[in-house]
């Protein structure tokens, strides 16, 4: 088991409202330490991962992330994410990567001008990455969605330097792990539901893996994302994996 | 200038880019035809925002609008943006 403990860091904005699941799912059932990051503060505290949480930052206003990409914490979030630093963007937080530039694209309203909120499954396209390296190839995951604004949009030109760079790490697919249109909630590009940046510590999700941790709840599927980033830490700083020796992105 | 108070008033028009297809523009069209008013098509929704920017000279005005326009107001990626100015 690892026994060294990861610090996560959770932004909090005006208008953040999974930040506590965040918390829960770090603190409370990957026994992590967590701390919350104000979206005043200009200091991080020392922390290994900074976690961007769901919600409507800024009421969701002018653009979705628009304005949260402007609060004073996103100048350190930019610094630690430029130096290397694991940097999870949820819902929301994916939208505040894409405003701030540090994800390419943009989302727009769901196809079905609709807010989703339902369980997806989700193919694991991308396995060498800080955040899925606990998933196997092939994996469907099962995690929830809950957003008026995820389908996912970039020039052509983009959508296959992500693919060429298996830069897309999940896929919204059926129960069998085929990616079909049926299976697509939001009309994203691709069925992409989250990509990760070309040097693979910065990735963004649409769907909340921390409200699939908790065995009380049934779905414990997104506790691989958070597994995966704390393995990706402790290696990286023990300098040797727990889980294997394969470089990769981890 | 004769006058000490320069500003301008400028109106700025957002609207999603030709090749992104705006369901919410779909979905009003719909609606117009329902209401049988025919022959209306190609119906784009977009944000209308209007600020007063207090510069020496129109030109800077321009520029300084020009600059949230690109910064944050529109995103490049999904948005045009166009806007005229006027004194204030």
């Amino acid at each position: 088991m690892i026994d060294s403990r990861v610090k996560f860091g959770i932004v909090v904005f005006p208008g953040s409202n999974c930040d506590h699941d965040a918390y829960y799912a770090c603190k409370h059932i990957l026994k992590q330490e967590a701390i919350f990051l104000w979206h005043k503060e200009a200091d991080l505290k020392g922390v290994d991962v900074v976690i961007l949480p769901g919600g409507f930052s800024y009421g969701d206003y002018l653009r979705c992330g628009a304005i949260a990409r402007f609060s004073p914490v996103m100048k350190e979030v930019v610094r630690f994410a430029n130096q290397g630093g694991t940097v999870l963007g949820i819902c929301n937080g994916f939208q505040i990567l894409l405003e701030a530039g540090l994800l390419p694209g943009v989302v727009l309203r769901n196809s079905s001008l609709k807010f989703v909120c339902k369980y997806v499954y989700l193919k694991v396209d991308s396995v060498e990455t800080r955040f899925t390296n606990q998933c196997q190839p092939g994996d469907v995951l099962e995690i929830p969605i809950a957003h008026g604004d995820g389908n996912y949009f970039a020039e052509p030109g983009i959508i296959h330097r992500l693919e060429d760079n298996n830069q897309i790490v999940f896929r919204y697919c059926d129960t069998d792990g085929k990616v079909t249109d049926a299976a697509n909630p939001n009309g994203s590009l691709a069925n992409i539901a989250g990509i990760i940046n070309e040097h693979g510590n910065i990735m963004g999700m649409m769907p909340h893996p921390e409200r699939a941790v908790d065995p009380l709840l049934r779905h414990t599927d997104g506790q691989k994302v958070f597994t995966s980033m704390i393995e990706s830490c402790v290696s990286r700083l023990s300098g040797f994996s727990l889980i294997s020796a394969d470089g990769g992105r981890r | 200038m004769t006058s000490g108070c320069n500003l301008y008033f400028s109106k700025i028009r957002v609207t999603l880019r030709k090749s992104i297809l705006d369901p919410q523009g779909k979905a009003v069209e719909h609606a117009i035809a329902t209401l049988g008013v025919d022959a209306i098509t190609d119906v784009r929704i977009g944000k209308y925002i209007e600020l007063k920017v207090d510069r020496a000279s129109e030109e800077e005005a321009r520029l300084a609008t020009e600059e949230v326009c690109k910064r944050l107001l529109s995103n490049p990626v999904m948005e045009d943006y166009r806007f005229e100015i006027e004194k204030a």
